[in-house]
């Protein structure tokens, strides 16, 4: 089943066409990668599907419903989840609060509930928190709930931008660049965290990455963008093998 | 008279008016544009040159265009001080901790200045250099202060344009506006650029603290406040950071102010203005001449 | 009821230190004009607490937090003078309906500009705050008992030390109740982070508009009580310095922070009305030359704010 649907895509700034016209589309349970140099257009296609940024022409569908109009914070209602490629953690906020901001945005109490403390209100918080520490263990971040997001090492920032995405309980998770940055060692833990993700959660994948022995080891399939168009699409074998990508960008990195 | 003299004969004083907020709205555009800061005290320094012409005329009985030289100088060196003294210090600090700073400077000057030992809260009656005389033109009579003032901000806007748009000076101010990393990349000082915006739009202000006294002689330490926001309203509907937007602002601000007055009621001449305001934060953010901007 | 019983060891204090006030003013050992300046610190407390959802808690900078204080006290002035209220009893829904007057003015004015942020949103609220001053200028023009620029006479004098107090009491609980809820979460990631806050699925322009109408509410029921403490108004009252106060007193206290914002209060009240009785007039007119100093040195010092880390409440 298509989980996205992306028609004929359509994004300029000024006199730059970040992404023009693109159509691709996403299966359910898979991983997905986007690849392509550096302004490629790829965080802006994250931008347009998350309702971010507002498309100049073409259209979204995810699961059938058309979501080009779709504010952003429905969007994290419906089921799509994303990481920002520069991380945006509520830095003042503890790790746990971070990881509750998500879980309690659904419909859990309402404002009489909050203001005169109801049993509603325990009991959601309640449960809200034993969840978020369950995201916040499997992230291996347990320990650190109180501390503040700004406080957190690198590594331990990216891996709680996940836990939150992640605990609004997405059908589709859209990662930016989660390995910049990361040694070698960091980037296989990596690696299995996201096969995790995908296996004890079902979720669909969508990454954007630079770093290829990842996206290769991960993906079931990946597109390579440049100058905001699409210049392929295809599993791992097919894109390391074609002429087109390795001139565009894979040339040095994979010899 | 007939109506369409008396429309015009308001236009002519509305130009009057909105030749000064666009003398001023100039100086909050180009701070704006390098600091992403809205200066408070910009108001403020405009109405330190109606004092400083003030003492210059009453108190020494300068020659006018001496007046002018010096007023422009002594704001300029206000307008640098207030830079590096209070907006310097805080250059990475959040945008609402220089806002508040600018806030404060702002009502420091005002009642700092209006302490008794120093100009005093009062009104005080600014000596025009010159009588006022009117040259009758037909439909509409227009004074020698007006005709002074479209002079003088004329002459003003031409130093501008010279001064932005063929200097070395001046170029570097509208790439450290247009974007500041870079700039400061390709190896621009980026603190002598501020400091030079500080110092041209005070300068600016300035004169239009001394035509304003001219054609509204009765100053006061917290004049500035009014002229100060409706020129900041002007420099946002014209587009803020983009120099010709602040003029035809500035112009549009004041005709209808005046033509509220005239047609309305004064009383709604402030409200009007907000307004104009609410208006273009809704429905046009960038301003007349301004692109759009996304988020993220 | 779980409102009170989460609450006790507050409660306690609480009526414990109105105790203590309630024996200072009935044997008259602080004399009546000290005794105005404490009901006179509460009102600043629970105007000031509004301020603080608004700026301190949500990051939504506004310069025309007088302005919903100045229509909560001019609604009260009318209403308690038109209907000849005089007792504490029938002041309370007066009090109530104030509060939300100025929430539904708040709400009416912050749906189109609490889309703006920073400095854009403090010019659009100085300009509102401008628009009410000029509106109250002449509002002479359309009720003549409104006084315009001349002020407003003769209020009812129903403000007693019973009314501010527990409203306080009542205001902290219900603002710490909000603060500590997905409500009060919300904003705060709102004010680290508003991109960020909407990706998570937080609906950012309710909740910035929730916590700016609750915020007005709180002033405008602030401005009831000044209203009817005092028995007079001026225009003045309610200009941007008015606003400024409030905006020092939330930064004072830490923002985000319900106590410090009520001892910032205190100490604020305390402090300019104790110049007032140790200072000559003359010397008095250097205060609004030393608190701009103070808050730009404040700024260049601490630019995130005094005591800018979270504490509980
Ligand atoms: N808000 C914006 N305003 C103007 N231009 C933008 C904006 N966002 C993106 N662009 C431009 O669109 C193009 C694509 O940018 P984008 O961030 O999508 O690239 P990218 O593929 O994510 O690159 P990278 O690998 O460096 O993250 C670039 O030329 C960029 O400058
Ligand atoms: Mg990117």
């Amino acid at each position: 089943m298509k989980i996205l649907d992306v028609r004929n895509l359509e994004k300029s700034f000024g006199g730059v066409k970040a992404v023009d016209q693109i159509s691709f589309h996403i299966e359910e349970g898979e991983v997905f990668s986007i690849i392509g140099p550096n302004g490629a257009g790829k965080t802006t296609m994250f931008n347009l599907i998350t309702g971010l940024y507002r498309p100049d022409d073409g259209r979204i569908f995810f699961i059938d419903r058309d979501i080009t109009k779709t504010p952003t914070y429905m969007l994290a209602h419906l089921g799509i989840a994303r990481t920002f490629q520069n991380m945006r953690l509520f830095g003042s906020l503890t790790v746990l609060e971070n990881v509750l901001s998500s879980l309690l945005s659904k419909r859990t109490y309402n404002l009489f509930s909050a203001v005169m403390r109801t049993k509603r209100f325990a009991v959601s918080e309640k449960a809200a928190e034993e969840k978020a520490r369950k995201f916040i263990d499997f992230f291996g971040l347990s320990g650190k709930e109180d501390y503040t997001a700004s406080s957190l090492s690198y590594g331990e920032q990216r891996r709680l931008e996940l836990a939150r995405a992640l605990s609004t309980e997405p059908r589709l998770m859209l990662i930016d660049e989660p390995g910049a940055g990361m040694n070698p060692k960091e980037i296989a833990d990596l690696a299995e965290t996201i096969k995790a993700i995908r296996q004890r959660y079902s979720v669909t994948i969508a990454i954007i990455e630079h770093q290829m022995n990842l996206v290769m080891n991960i993906s079931d399939r990946i597109m390579v963008m440049d100058f905001g168009e699409k210049i392929m699409e295809g599993t791992p074998e097919e894109v390391k093998k074609d002429k087109r990508v390795i001139e565009a960008y894979l040339g040095e990195e994979m010899d | 008279m007939d109506i369409l003299g008396y429309v015009l004969q308001q236009g002519i004083n509305g130009l009057q008016l909105g030749a000064v907020y666009a003398l001023i709205a100039l100086g909050y555009t180009m701070v704006y544009g390098v600091l992403r800061l809205i200066n408070f005290a910009h108001g403020d320094i405009f109405m330190l040159g109606a004092f400083v012409a003030y003492f210059l005329i009453a108190k020494f009985g300068i020659p006018i265009y001496l007046v002018f030289i010096i007023t422009m100088l002594a704001c300029a060196i206000a307008g640098y001080l207030i830079e590096k003294i209070a907006y310097k210090p805080l250059r990475d600090a959040p945008k609402i901790s220089l806002l508040i700073t600018a806030v404060g400077v702002s009502l420091f000057l005002e009642y700092f200045l209006s302490l008794n030992a120093i100009f005093t809260p009062n009104y005080i009656a600014f000596p025009r250099p010159f009588d006022v005389k009117g040259y009758d033109l037909a439909v509409f009579t227009i004074t020698n202060v007006q005709v002074l003032i479209f002079i003088i901000t004329f002459i003003s806007l031409f130093l501008l344009y010279l001064l932005i748009y063929r200097t070395n000076y001046g170029r570097a101010m509208r790439a450290v506006s247009h974007d500041k990393e870079t700039a400061a990349l390709m190896g621009i000082g980026i603190d002598g650029i501020i400091s030079f915006t500080f110092i041209v739009g005070a300068s600016l202000a300035g004169v239009g603290g001394i035509l304003y006294s001219i054609a509204y002689p009765q100053i006061n330490v917290f004049m500035g406040i009014m002229p100060g926001i409706k020129s900041f309203i002007a420099a946002v509907l014209g587009g803020i950071g983009i120099i010709h937007g602040a003029v035809i602002g500035g112009l549009i601000i004041g005709i209808c102010e005046v033509f509220v007055s005239a047609f309305l009621s004064s009383t709604f001449r402030d409200g009007v203005i907000f307004i104009i305001l609410f208006g273009v934060l809704l429905f046009k953010p960038s301003g007349i001449f301004g692109k759009r901007i996304e988020k993220v | 009821m779980r409102f009170f019983r989460e609450s006790w060891i507050f409660l306690i204090v609480s009526v414990s230190i109105y105790i203590i006030l309630k024996a200072f003013f009935a044997f008259n050992v602080i004399s009546p004009y000290i005794q105005q300046i404490c009901l006179y610190a509460v009102i600043v407390a629970l105007t000031s607490l509004g301020l603080n959802v608004i700026y301190g808690y949500t990051g939504q900078f506004s310069l025309g937090h007088a302005a919903f204080y100045g229509i909560g006290a001019y609604t009260s002035a009318y209403l308690t003078k038109v209907l000849s209220i005089d007792g504490v009893i029938p002041f309370i829904p007066v009090l109530v309906f104030c509060g939300l007057v100025s929430g539904l003015v708040g709400y009416l004015i912050g749906i189109p500009i609490l889309r703006l942020r920073d400095d854009f949103l403090a010019i659009a609220t100085l300009g509102f705050g401008t628009l009410v001053r000029v509106f109250l200028d002449n509002s002479d023009k359309f009720a003549e008992s409104l006084g315009g620029s001349r002020g407003f006479v003769g209020i009812p004098r129903i403000t007693n030390l019973e009314l501010v107090f527990f409203f306080l009491i009542f205001v902290i609980i219900i603002t710490r109740n909000l603060i500590h809820s997905r409500y009060g979460l919300f904003w705060r990631c709102i004010k680290d982070d508003e991109l960020a806050a909407t990706s998570v699925g937080i609906n950012t322009a309710n909740m910035k508009l929730m916590a700016f109408t609750y915020g007005c509410m709180l002033a405008g029921i602030g401005g009831a009580l000044y209203a009817n403490l005092y028995s007079f108004l001026h225009p003045s009252n309610f200009d941007i310095l008015r606003s400024i106060d409030f905006l020092i007193i939330v930064i004072i206290g830490g923002m985000g922070s319900i106590m410090g914002t009520i001892y910032a209060s205190i100490i604020w009240v305390g402090f300019i009305e104790g110049l007032r009785i140790v200072l000559p007039a003359q010397v008095l007119d250097m205060r609004w030359v030393v608190i701009p100093i103070l808050l730009i040195a404040l700024m260049i010092w601490r630019p995130y704010g005094l005591m800018s880390k979270r504490r509980k409440v």
